[in-house]
């Protein structure tokens, strides 16, 4: 353990000093996170520093130096090409938000409400959780043998009569993207809306219906205002996630597509990097404006 | 809740099943098609059922570097576990009393963990490029997936210190322990389960995670680098056949990792057995 001050701590003598402490408490809490922080400290803050201190840097084709130029921003904001790569990239988002919000909050309720042993909805909710803890690339890979040309999809459509060419859209295209995004990040969605659902106290539900509520009115009224918070959280975890990829589009796009993200990749890939730490920042900043907004509805410290 | 089953019940039932065979469908038709015959293709029909590019796999020439990909994968998976563990456990002890700095520390992990991948990627890359130090997967790599996984262990730490009976605490002080006693012999051994949990995060993450190691890993791959490199030049089942290996070897993890909660659990109810004990 790292924590060897509190572990040098001579025992107390007497119970009347238990309440003596060794160290002050904000003196132990301070070294208790301090791990945290220098990690934190290291790899996010000097980076982002690194990065918006680049986007100042000049570039030519083989190498970037130290500058104080807005060029990389003038160029990025000027283009064309940028605003209707934000566009793409808010499409995707919007269409992935809609589908993982609506499809994990369907099986959140009906875990939290329908299930009643709780041995079974332990073993349905670890059901719905475990693809989380395997590999995004091979969830996404693993689409290819349904939706290609000659995949399961246009193989079924065809041998029951409904097409006779096989569907071209279904892989590499914006089809298959927000699938893939549907897929593998409608997870994010179940865990905190079940979540949310779970702390529902159940004579709420009694009273709603001793008054004569429907189910229906039921789900609207009361599990759906209380379920917001985790349908929150889930949104900042889609949004961002989603705002940021720059794999799946381009695995799922067959290359075809652009985001924001993959702006940035292919930037980096011809080593413009003064030009990607500019899209990076504009990036960091949208973001941030987006989950602003969003935690205005929700305080997370309390959903845990 | 009512005594019959409505059918909203069955409606939504079907509804889970679908989703639950969403969810699972495309992984299992991966492993499938990774015992394709020989001369099989990418889809079906199989042409055969063989074990030839699970072979195939561990021919040097016919992939890259699996092996040196997957221990290397696996070691950093190791290394992100212990210390997203530690380091977790640490913080969450620190943050049930209040301090200067808590609320900014907070949002610090909140914003590593919903900052968008790329950045924390390229940060970090640029960051050793200027100090100009050689980015590898033990350095870079490591700090690159702590920013991943370190949120996600200190926000399980919130809700399992929530969750907290904090009068064990207090009886174990005014029995005179020591406030490493209290966290060593009362603490720890209550939030253990949880901490498989926690350790379980760390290494899948880690073991899976590919956009923030992509700018940081240096010249030596780690393994889902390793399959995204593949799938732009291989074209043979053999990616099917390390999709399935890879996800098998996942599926162990998390089996191990349950099957342990599941196991103290269990120790736990039996009894306050082993008390005091550990005090000796």
């Amino acid at each position: 353990m790292t924590d060897m001050p509190l572990d040098a701590a001579p025992p107390a003598e007497t119970s009347q000093a238990s309440e003596v402490r060794t160290l002050p408490g904000w003196l132990a809490s301070w070294l208790l996170v301090s791990p945290l922080a220098l990690v934190l400290a290291v790899f996010l803050l000097i980076p982002i520093a690194v990065i918006v201190t680049v986007s100042f840097w000049g570039y030519n084709e083989w190498d970037f130096f130290p500058d104080f130029t807005f060029e990389n921003y003038e160029y990025l904001l000027s283009s064309s090409v940028t605003w209707a790569t934000y566009l793409n990239t808010l499409k995707y988002v919007a269409l992935s938000w809609l589908f993982t919000a609506s499809i994990g909050f369907t099986a959140a309720y009906f875990l939290a409400f329908h299930i009643r042993s709780t041995v079974w909805q332990v073993a349905l909710f670890l059901v719905c959780t475990i693809p989380f803890w395997t590999s995004n690339i091979i969830r996404m890979i693993s689409w290819v043998p349904f939706l290609g040309r000659n995949g399961l999809a246009n193989q079924f459509l065809q041998g029951i009569g409904v097409i006779d060419e096989p569907l071209e859209f279904l892989l590499f295209s914006d089809f298959a993207v927000v699938l893939a995004f549907v897929h593998l990040y409608t997870l994010f969605m179940v865990v905190p809306i079940f979540n949310s659902m779970m702390r529902i106290d159940r004579s709420l539900i009694e009273a709603a219906r001793d008054q004569g509520a429907s189910g229906f009115q039921i789900l609207t009224n009361v599990i759906l205002p209380l379920s917001k918070p985790g349908l929150m959280i889930g949104s900042i975890f889609v949004v961002t996630l989603v705002m940021g990829d720059f794999i799946t589009v381009r695995f799922m796009s067959g290359s075809q597509s652009a985001s924001v993200g993959r702006i940035i990749q292919n930037e980096i890939a011809l080593l413009q990097y003064p030009a990607a730490a500019a899209s990076a920042v504009v990036l960091l900043i949208t973001v941030l404006i987006m989950i602003a907004v969003m935690l205005r509805l929700v305080d997370i410290r309390k959903e845990l | 809740m009512s005594e019959k089953r409505g059918a909203a019940f069955y409606v939504l039932a079907i509804f889970f099943a679908l989703f639950v065979a969403f969810l699972y469908g495309p992984i299992v038709t991966i492993g499938i098609l990774s015992f394709q015959g020989p001369s099989g293709g990418l889809t079906f029909p199989m042409n055969g059922v063989s074990t030839h590019w699970f072979f195939d796999l561990f021919e040097q020439q016919a992939v890259g570097d699996f092996w040196g990909s997957f221990s290397r994968s696996f070691m950093l998976g190791l290394m992100v576990m212990a210390v997203t563990v530690v380091v977790s456990v640490m913080a969450g002890l620190a943050f049930r009393r209040r301090f200067v700095g808590a609320t900014w520390l907070f949002y610090l992990a909140v914003t590593s963990l919903i900052i968008p991948s790329i950045l924390v990627s390229l940060g970090v890359g640029l960051m050793f490029d200027i100090a100009g130090i050689t980015p590898n997967w033990f350095s870079s790599a490591f700090g690159a997936q702590l920013t991943w996984t370190l949120p996600f262990g200190l926000l399980i730490m919130f809700a399992v210190f929530n969750r907290f009976d904090k009068s064990y605490e207090e009886a174990a002080r005014d029995l005179g322990a020591t406030p490493w006693q209290t966290v060593r012999h009362v603490v720890l051994p209550i939030i253990g389960p949880s901490l498989i949990g926690v350790a379980l995060f760390g290494f899948t993450l880690s073991y899976d995670e590919f956009a923030r190691t992509l700018m940081t890993a240096g010249s030596r791959n780690t393994l889902p680098l390793e399959i995204f490199g593949m799938t732009t030049n291989v074209t043979t089942p053999v990616l099917y056949a390390l999709g399935t290996l890879t996800t098998v070897f996942s599926f162990l993890i998390i089996c191990a990792a349950l099957g342990a909660v599941a196991l103290t659990r269990r120790r736990k109810a039996r009894g306050p057995s082993d008390a005091g004990k550990g005090m000796v």
